[in-house]
């Protein structure tokens, strides 16, 4: 790229937060959108035609795992940044719960240390601990995380079940002015479960996580943002109880926002028991399912597609969470829960698209200006002056998911094999191509 | 009539197709749901044939000469593991037997390893139990070997149900318009459940009985899944073993307790203990059954479990008859 020009021609631009669904042309200078419109020409630009591919903003991620320090079998912040590249993100928050886990200024500043040498082509941001080790028996010290350059503040996975303590560590982050993210689990009704507690769960004999186990967390932490003030940020919610908790907090005017991820949007729990071919067995107790929040029933994601559809719903985030081979060829009440999603996300959500459940543009939102906004970062618009962060789709693309094609260690996914329509051709951070399809040529 | 004497057998009574061999289409037994009602009567009279021989002073037949049968319990039984290893050994089978809680598995082996380790030794059939719900299906999709579900989690146990069926054919001839009662911890029950599915073809009713802590939140929507229509679930005992053929208690765990399910084993043995001011309401004849281990005085009282209407013993004996049956068409049968 010469002169540090790079002009995308033809595109259909469609950044949601500038009301912008247009066919154009998008130029970048110096690693920022310098103008977007029609016939745009720039001499000594190297130039993607991007005729029949949409451009729109870099996907943001709220939540996923990097698993670096501490379990870099699973992931490391190189593979899982080249992993988030390929699904079309260029910024990604990544969940605290490594080893040691990001419960101070010294692992948040490491971490960030990392992300620059080993992924400058993904902006990382680390999500610090709500308490010292995850215990959830006292707090991290949340002032000198939000020093160190933490986005916001999670236990996830380990969630804060001491009322007072999320009482108190809400009252500081409401002063931080960073969004507690919870993973809203009540764990002594969700203990010993293994997926949705519903006919499957009955039908294999697993324990059941009933639904009730979130949304006893999110009324809880609801009444304590009000309490506090505190900005909640409810990740991967999984049930239509927990929706219609947030949205009438919403219409409360309290400062909720809210997060789901693609499989739960598009994967029942029925989808744990299903066999695939090759099995030889009625039943398949399928661990690459196992995921917490577990599957839930048709019910759930009628009602979630509905948040998204009405705008409850803020955020499509991966919960990228990648294991290892020996992690899941277990037992399925032995196997660890989790899915590796950042390379399957924009495809399968694109499903919902195609079947006219919810539109380009709201997805186009959900995967940009919302999470931007919970995070109140400049990223998520093609707006003249803005971090040419971008990314080119496909939306007619159909493609089958090979795990052994994916960067991320983590191959442990229930959408291998499926076939896919919607891909991302390439993604641009601060102006530079982080992935390439290689049908997509540079001039 | 004694019942210490069977009735005719069910299946030379019942004016029906005599099963063929060629119904039968498993490479392993992992639960009744995939049993048609050929697979199901072709097991039965092949265990008809096997009490025969259980009958007999000298009861080793040839039949799985050669062929090596290997337990793997990961989880402490007596009694199935007992039944299994006879079955295996009448037949003429060597068994090995490998104490999973004490193997290689407590030293940190996978069980895909295990059982991968057991494939190469070549032997031809491995029966398993296993505390995890699922952990048969595991290893039939990570091994060729045939596998024989001998009990897992609370999903399964098929051989159980086959006996159970079997005891209650060869009592009562045809099955239909009867009425069975499972009493107890249906949550954690892979009994229950097996018997959910290896019932419904036999045009009879099966009430599952239990206080609401101990019946899957999800039964309900399960049954009328599957149409699953014999099945109805009952938590008053009274109501549920009214004018029934058929009772049989579950054990009860004395960690269902500790971890709340039920208040107190008093409050529970008022409510759901099988004993004779209970059974006034089933069937004069109504039969007893149990699947063991029994808490005697807790969910059954002595003097039931071992009256007249017991047919606990009988359960055990054809356990044996029954597994023989699956073993002979699972190492001994076309698929070999």
């Amino acid at each position: 790229m010469t002169n540090n020009l790079l002009l995308i021609k033809n595109a259909r631009i469609l950044d949601p937060g500038a009301g912008i669904d247009d066919t154009g042309d998008i130029l970048i200078a110096e690693g920022k959108i310098s103008k977007t419109g029609k016939d745009i020409t720039a001499a000594g630009a190297a130039t993607i035609d991007a005729s029949g591919l949409v451009a729109c903003p870099g996907f943001i991620d709220l939540h996923c795992h990097l698993r670096q320090p501490g379990y870099e079998n699973k992931e490391t912040i190189a593979s899982g940044a080249a992993a988030a590249a390929r699904g079309g993100y260029t910024t990604i928050c990544c969940m605290p719960n490594t080893n040691p886990p990001l419960d101070s200024a010294a692992t948040i500043s490491y971490v960030r240390e990392l992300a620059a040498r080993d992924a400058p082509l993904v902006r990382i941001l680390p999500v610090g601990c709500i308490t010292a080790g995850r215990a959830g028996k006292e707090l991290a010290n949340l002032t000198e995380l939000a020093g160190a350059g933490c986005v916001g503040f999670s236990d996830d996975g380990s969630p804060v079940s001491d009322t007072r303590i999320m009482s108190l560590a809400m009252e500081n982050t409401a002063v931080l002015d960073l969004p507690v993210i919870d993973h809203c689990e009540d764990l002594n009704l969700s203990q010993g479960g293994h997926m949705n507690d519903g006919w499957v769960a009955a039908r294999l004999g697993l324990k059941g996580i009933p639904a009730a186990a979130e949304e006893i967390m999110v009324a809880r932490d609801i009444a304590l943002c009000e309490l506090t003030g505190a900005k909640l940020h409810v990740t991967h919610m999984s049930t239509a109880g927990s929706l219609q908790l947030i949205r009438e907090a919403k219409q409360r005017g309290l400062k909720v926002t809210c997060d789901v991820t693609p499989h739960n949007l598009t994967l029942t729990h029925e989808r744990v028991m299903k066999t695939q071919e090759g099995l030889q067995t009625t039943l398949a107790y399928d661990t690459n399912a196992r995921v917490n929040p577990p599957l839930r029933s048709p019910a759930d994601i009628e009602a979630l597609i509905g948040g998204i559809a009405d705008g409850t719903i803020d955020v499509v985030a991966t919960d990228h969470a990648p294991h290892t081979a020996e992690d899941k060829l277990c037992e399925f009440e032995n196997a660890v829960s989790g899915i590796s999603g950042f390379e399957t996300a924009f495809g399968v959500l694109m499903s919902l698209v195609h079947s006219g459940r919810i539109s380009l543009n709201a997805l186009v939102t959900c995967l940009t200006t919302g999470p931007a906004r919970v995070l109140r970062d400049n990223a998520g618009t093609l707006k003249p002056g803005a971090c040419a962060d971008l990314v080119l789709l496909d939306t007619g693309r159909e493609w089958t998911v090979d795990v052994q094609d994916f960067l991320s260690k983590g191959r442990n996914t229930p959408f291998a094999g499926c076939k896919l329509k919607g891909m991302v051709m390439a993604t641009i951070s601060s102006g530079q191509l982080s992935w390439r399809h290689s049908s997509v040529r540079i001039s | 009539m004694s019942l210490s004497e069977p009735r005719q057998s069910a299946a030379t009574r019942e004016t029906m197709t005599r099963p063929s061999i060629d119904y039968w289409n498993h490479r392993h037994v992992l639960d009744l749901d995939d049993f048609s009602r050929e697979e199901t009567d072709l097991v039965f009279e092949i265990a008809e044939g096997m009490v025969e021989i259980l009958d007999r002073d000298v009861k080793k037949v040839p039949t799985l000469r050669g062929k090596t049968i290997a337990t793997m319990f990961f989880e402490p039984s007596t009694r199935t593991r007992a039944s299994f290893e006879l079955a295996a050994k009448y037949l003429g089978a060597d068994t090995i037997s490998l104490d999973a809680t004490r193997s290689s598995v407590a030293k940190g082996e996978s069980l895909v390893d295990s059982l991968r380790t057991l494939q190469a030794l070549e032997v031809d059939a491995i029966i398993m139990r296993h505390n995890c719900s699922g952990a048969p299906y595991l290893a039939a999709q990570n091994i060729d070997t045939s596998i024989i579900n001998a009990g897992d989690g609370w999903h399964a146990h098929p051989s159980q149900g086959l006996l159970d069926i079997f005891t209650m054919r060869q009592q009562l001839g045809d099955l239909k318009g009867r009425k069975a009662v499972i009493i107890g911890d249906i949550l954690h029950s892979r009994v229950a459940r097996s018997n959910i599915w290896g019932t419904r073809h036999y045009d009879m009713k099966l009430v599952l009985c239990a206080p609401p802590t101990l019946v899957p939140h999800g039964l309900r929507d399960m049954l009328e899944k599957y149409s699953l229509n014999h099945v109805t679930i009952e938590h008053n005992l009274d109501a549920a073993i009214e004018n029934a053929d058929i009772v049989m208690p579950l054990r009860l765990q004395k960690e269902r307790q500790q971890s709340g399910l039920i208040s107190s084993l008093r409050e529970y043995i008022q409510g759901y203990q099988i004993n004779r001011t209970r059974l006034a309401g089933a069937k004069p004849d109504v039969l007893v059954m149990h699947p063991g281990p029994m808490n005697e005085g807790a969910e059954i009282s002595p003097d039931v479990a071992y009256g007249t209407r017991s047919l606990i013993e009988q359960q055990v004996t054809n356990g044996v008859a029954v597994r023989m049956a699956l073993l002979y068409l699972i190492a001994g049968g076309k698929n070999r």
